[in-house]
């Protein structure tokens, strides 16, 4: 039996592996199925060691890698192995994905050699046990990540989103790095394990909290700070964006809890910390799903999405803060783990509903869904398995997004009277904004499904798709069942996440999560709250079984015949509603929020009231982008042209400059 | 009786009467417009035909709209067999957990949606489009009601806060008050009645719900239409059960569970009256004055949250 | 009546109090308001009534019926005639839609009850848990003259805090001495009155009763002259 440290090491010795694996093999069917080969083994491994550190404990490891006097920690704790199980989760099925969905890519090289690597960064990160080697790792995945976002850069557009994806990386990049440097001033080391006992004053954690929340807050896609994700995520081949959006969010998170929960401890949590990463997480839980509703092109609509999960991720972990703060940890534990049920979660069904993307994309050539509908007559599997991601994402029962989410609505609904006003309306109002972003969810899927897969054809791409390959399907199945399995037995799987709280905030939920058995999930205690998923799928399916035999006389059948539509045959692809006018509702009533521009230009014939035909185009522009980062863009340039100026003047400038840094230094310094 | 008999036939009951409610909603109306109207029977004579029609249905119908009326009815059956209604504590309890049964009315919803876009046609993509968005604005007003109740019970289980209720002595809280109005707000917007849709009208552009279920024909309409009846008789039976619970029985003895039936009945029947008195008196708010009303339903059920924290707690 | 039960009644009064003030924040007709308004007022007379019962204070009963006849009756007729007369537009114009006054008006709320907290922590009487309430009341008034076009409904607004104050005095000092409650009523009596007349002069000069419209002529009124 490998201990969990030496199966997470082997996992990223096969990523590694797998990397240096192109300069050996150089055919382009052969390097697709190397890589999907070894990073489907390094995903099993990673299961298995997260598996065997949650259950079985972790160790550590010292590596005479790096600098002479810093050699390399890593340390695989429960933390750590919670999150490799969740990138073993997605990784898996996205390998086996890739078998078929990389077939026809003439050009693999670039990306034989960046996944892996991305990947290797990924595990690196988890297993870092000091500052040093967490940078190292971190910087190799932003950069490949960079490579795979701008893998079809023959594309402008690509290239500039590579070029927003790179650069804001690089800044979250150096504001991690800041926080790091507050750590290591309070604890004279750049170890973990000395950043852990150091002390630290309230101003300097404070510090070193912002830091952090930015930093990782850049990564993970809390708004404001979210400008890449909606470029990048949509350019990159579908399974990196599977990848990305399930599990390189991921990691940010688990860099904040490393950092704010870890290193700083829950005894230097302040009021405002847990209140701002709650508003922090209720904001970008809205506006990423309005910001979504509008979207029409599908992957830019999941990114969109990606930012609304982020959002209910925050409001646990802030919730957990703030009960951490004020001596409730039995809570703050409930809201950890539901901040950690949604992470697995949102893995599971973003890398789903991507990889469907991916097999629209592969079989209609196309990402708008305005060109789309009646998939689900050509593509029926690719179809049943987005609608179980459609119905997760939606937090519908008997799937697993319902479990994450009604965890967090107890820890809001059980969370005592904290101090002051502010405090005790803000946890139930961001419980009501998350109500708000969870039903919006589910109108936007709603959208999603019916445009793409209902009814009939918009365009002859559509009306001649055909179903993806069984490497695709198999890739898709496999987390669909895993949405199911976690819908249905969270009893089984939040004993198997409990030795993160207990490590976090010493405390355990185990025992009374299954204190009723397997059937009912009781965070607290059953006359506090209940949920059984197994009972209401049985009674569901026992009663539809009985409804269907008691309504179906002997020997009818269904008579197929002409849409009645109110008398009028003459229905056209066209007089559908898509995905515009689908959100049209929505985009009136938050008009304000929305500011949309509409152009609408009519061609008449004879007549102003007779039209032949009228085009109406409506763009709703980020509003983080255009009233944040293109004021930010527009100083920095003036700026940067002022001083341009200064480049231009001659010899004399320079000495000038020189002489004054000498009077300068000697005034200070002596 | 043992209580889990006593469960069964509460769920049968609902399901059962469930279309008399609709019917004496109607009939109320119809008296107060001094119309004669038609009998409180009339809604299940309609479902009996209906389940003798033949089904005819679209060529290019997929499976969604054939398994959707079956997925909308069981989901909202399983909704309301899990909350008490005459016994306060049944076996299956400990899944009557209020956001979880909000969470299948929304499954029922996801796919009714989801078979109106199925069809292809105009109306089918508007009844969706209109009931997903009024549906998300009605969220955050119906967990703020859930929350204010919650407080005192500090649980979401219906029989936790029921028995919470019957346990503690009689007093006026401003709170339950105003959650209470604000939870008749939504139970109004949920059911699609008067002010905010109207279930009798035949014209497209004015429908929300009829507009999804337009193509449906037979067996298959029976079942959305008794889903809806269902739908309205579990609202009334929710609001009547939180707070006016007295009268509902503790143990499942044959007296108490009678007394319990016809106290039950009793605050339906008010309950549906005030239904048809507000749905003759109003008219039918113009589409986009919903989210008014809806987020007035919010703020009223904010108030709720902040007058228990300012006149109920701390005094 | 139990000392609980009037402590009850009370709540639930200043609870409907706060209800009124965000009712007028919500309304879109003129006469809607007006009505609300009276509602206030009748809500006041019984507030101080009840009071006044638990209390034994014989003065408040006084208060408790001129309120009813001022408030309730006499101010609300006033403002309705003089839109009667004046032909006031029957729409109230708010300055921003009315979800956001609300979600502001609740913001506010939350505000006052931040304040008082700690006042209400070292206060005996039986009413004191109403003062966060009234404050919250005076506040929501403000913020009513301030989101208005009309000039009717910011006066409304005015008297809104005025209702507020009043049940403030109520609630803090178990009402205020009789001299003083009837030297105030009188004032806002005749404030009413001098803002019909008023109405009347701007009417005629401006012909029309919006309060922009009055700003731009005193931009514009120099360059007519």
């Amino acid at each position: 039996m490998m201990s969990a440290l030496n199966l997470a090491l082997s996992a990223c010795g096969l990523a590694l592996a797998a990397a240096l694996a192109p300069s050996l093999v150089h055919r382009p069917d052969m390097q697709r199925t190397t890589l999907s080969l070894l990073l489907a083994l390094t995903g099993l491994l990673a299961i298995l060691a997260g598996m065997a550190g949650l259950l079985y404990g972790g160790g550590d490891i010292v590596l005479p890698l790096g600098l002479p006097w810093l050699p390399m920690h890593l340390r695989l704790d429960a933390l750590a192995s919670f999150f490799y199980l969740v990138i073993g989760a997605l990784l898996l099925p996205v390998a086996i994905y890739s078998q078929g969905y990389l077939r026809g890519e003439s050009h693999l090289t670039p990306l034989a050699i960046f996944l892996p690597l991305f990947v290797l960064g990924m595990l690196g990160i988890l297993a870092s046990d000091d500052a040093f080697t967490f940078m190292l790792f971190w910087e190799l995945m932003s950069i490949s990540s960079f490579f795979l976002v701008t893998f079809k850069h023959q594309h402008a557009e690509n290239r500039k989103a590579g070029f927003i994806y790179i650069l804001m990386a690089h800044m979250a990049g150096l504001l991690i790095l800041g926080s790091f440097a507050v750590l290591y001033a309070a604890s004279g080391s750049f170890e973990f394990s000395a950043m852990r006992q150091a002390e630290i004053s309230p101003f300097w954690a404070s510090v070193a909290f912002l830091l952090a929340g930015f930093g990782f807050g850049t990564k993970a896609g809390v708004v404001p700070l979210h400008g890449w994700l909606p470029e990048a995520h949509p350019v990159a081949p579908s399974n990196v964006s599977a990848l990305m959006s399930g599990i390189m969010l991921k990691v940010a998170i688990f860099g904040f809890i490393r950092v704010v929960w870890d290193l700083m401890g829950p005894g230097d949590f302040q009021w405002w910390w847990g209140t701002l990463v709650l508003a922090a997480g209720s904001g970008s839980a809205v506006s990423g799903v309005l910001l979504a509703l509008q979207q029409h092109d599908l992957k830019r609509l999941l990114a969109y999405h990606s930012i609304e999960n982020i959002g209910i991720i925050l409001i646990g972990l802030g919730l957990g803060m703030l009960l951490a703060h004020f001596g409730h940890p039995m809570l703050a534990a409930l809201g950890l783990i539901a901040a950690l049920y949604h992470t697995i979660n949102h893995a599971l069904f973003k890398g789903l509903l991507f990889m469907g993307a991916g097999a629209i994309l592969h079989s209609t050539g196309s990402r708008d869904m305005e060109s789309m509908g009646g998939l689900i007559h050509r593509m029926p599997w690719t179809a049943v398995f987005f609608l179980v991601a459609c119905l997760s994402i939606s937090a519908l029962p008997p799937f697993n997004g319902f479990v994450s989410e009604w965890l967090t609505f107890q820890t809001a609904l059980l969370a005592p009277q904290l101090g002051g006003a502010l405090l005790t309306a803000i946890v139930p109002f961001s419980a009501a904004m998350l109500a708000l972003a969870g039903a919006l969810a589910a109108a936007c899927f709603v959208k999603v499904f019916g445009v793409v897969f209902l009814g009939h054809a918009r365009s002859e791409a559509a009306a001649h798709a055909h179903e993806v390959d069984n490497w695709m399907k198999l890739g898709m199945a496999i987390p669909a069942v895993l949405c199911l399995a976690l819908g249905l037995l969270p009893v089984l799987f939040i004993p198997l996440m409990d030795a993160v709280p207990q490590s976090l905030l010493q405390v355990s939920l185990a025992g009374s999560v299954h204190a009723h058995g397997w059937l009912w999930l009781t965070p607290v205690t059953a006359a506090h709250s209940s949920y059984s998923a197994p009972i209401a799928l049985a009674g569901m399916l026992v009663l539809g079984g009985l409804a269907f035999w008691l309504t179906h006389p002997k020997g009818t059948s269904i008579r197929r015949n002409v849409l009645w539509s109110c008398g009028n045959p003459h229905i056209h692809a066209r007089m559908q509603y898509n995905a515009t006018s689908f959100s049209q509702p929505l985009r009136r009533i938050f008009a304000p929020i929305y500011r949309p521009e509409v152009h609408a230009h009519s061609e008449h014939s004879r007549h102003k009231v007779l039209a032949n035909q009228v085009l109406y185009v409506v763009h709703v522009a980020d509003l983080g982008v255009k009233y944040i980062y293109q004021p930010i863009g527009r100083f920095t340039l003036f700026t940067a042209k002022l001083l341009q100026h200064e480049h231009q003047r001659g010899i004399h400038a320079y000495l000038a400059y020189t002489f004054i840094t000498i009077l300068f230094l000697l005034a200070v310094y002596i | 009786m043992s209580s889990a008999f006593v469960q069964m036939l509460q769920a049968v009951l609902l399901l059962l009467l469930a279309p008399l409610a609709t019917g004496f909603v109607a009939t109320c109306k119809a008296r107060l417009q001094n119309r004669r109207g038609a009998d409180v029977m009339q809604p299940w004579r309609n479902l009996r035909k209906l389940f003798g029609k033949e089904v005819v249905m679209a060529a290019h119908a997929s499976w969604i709209f054939r398994t959707a009326p079956y997925v909308v009815f069981t989901a909202t059956v399983m909704a309301a067999s899990v909350g008490p209604a005459l016994l306060v504590d049944t076996p299956l309890s400990l899944t009557a957990d209020v956001i979880a049964l909000v969470a299948l009315l929304a499954l029922a919803r996801f796919f009714l949606a989801l078979a109106g876009m199925d069809i292809g046609t105009a109306f089918g993509g508007m009844g969706a489009s209109r009931e997903m968005t009024f549906a998300a604005l009605a969220e955050p007003a119906m967990l703020m009601s859930i929350f204010v109740l919650s407080l005192g019970a500090h649980s979401t289980n219906l029989t936790t806060m029921i028995n919470h209720t019957l346990n503690s002595p009689f007093a006026l809280h401003p709170s339950l008050a105003f959650a209470m109005v604000a939870m008749l707000m939504i139970a109004v917007a949920e059911n699609g009645r008067i002010p905010i849709d109207n279930p009798g009208t035949h014209l497209e552009l004015t429908m929300i719900h009829e507009a999804m279920i337009l193509e449906y024909s037979g067996r298959h309409l029976a079942l959305m239409e008794w889903a809806a009846m269902v739908k309205l008789m579990l609202f009334a039976t929710l609001i009547a059960d939180l707070f006016m619970p007295w009268g509902m029985t503790t143990d499942a003895s044959l007296v108490g569970v009678a007394v319990a039936f016809a106290l039950w009945i009793a605050k339906l029947a008010g309950l549906l009256l005030a239904l048809a008195v507000i749905e003759t008196s109003l008219a039918k708010l113009r589409l986009f004055e919903v989210p008014e009303y809806l987020s007035g339903a919010f703020v009223i059920a904010f108030l709720g949250l902040l007058s228990y924290y300012m006149l109920e707690v701390g005094a | 009546m139990s000392a609980a039960l009037i402590q009850q009644l009370v709540d639930g009064l200043a609870a409907l109090m706060l209800l009124t003030s965000f009712a007028l924040l919500a309304q879109h007709r003129m006469l809607s308001v007006l009505n609300w308004f009276a509602a206030q007022g009748v809500l006041l007379a019984v507030t101080a009534a009840v009071v006044a019962y638990g209390t034994d204070n014989n003065e408040l009963y006084i208060s408790a019926v001129m309120t009813f006849l001022l408030k309730g009756l006499l101010l609300p007729w006033l403002l309705w005639r003089v839109i009667r007369e004046l032909h006031v537009h029957r729409e109230v114009e708010p300055l921003m839609n009315t979800t956001l006054t609300m979600l502001v008006a609740l913001g506010v709320t939350l505000f006052a009850f931040h304040i008082i907290q700690p006042i209400e922590k070292i206060s005996q009487l039986m009413t004191r848990d109403s003062m966060a309430i009234a404050t919250a009341c005076v506040l929501l008034g403000m913020l009513m003259m301030i989101t208005r076009r009309k000039a009717i409904t910011q006066v409304v607004g005015f008297l809104a805090v005025e209702n507020s104050l009043f049940f403030a005095a109520i609630g803090s000092t178990n009402g205020m001495p009789l001299v003083v409650e009837i030297g105030i009523a009188f004032d806002v009596l005749i404030a009413a009155l001098i803002f019909g007349l008023f109405f009347f002069q701007i009417r005629d000069t401006f012909d029309s009763l919006e309060v922009d419209a009055m700003n731009a002529h005193l931009i514009h009124g120099d360059d007519e002259e």
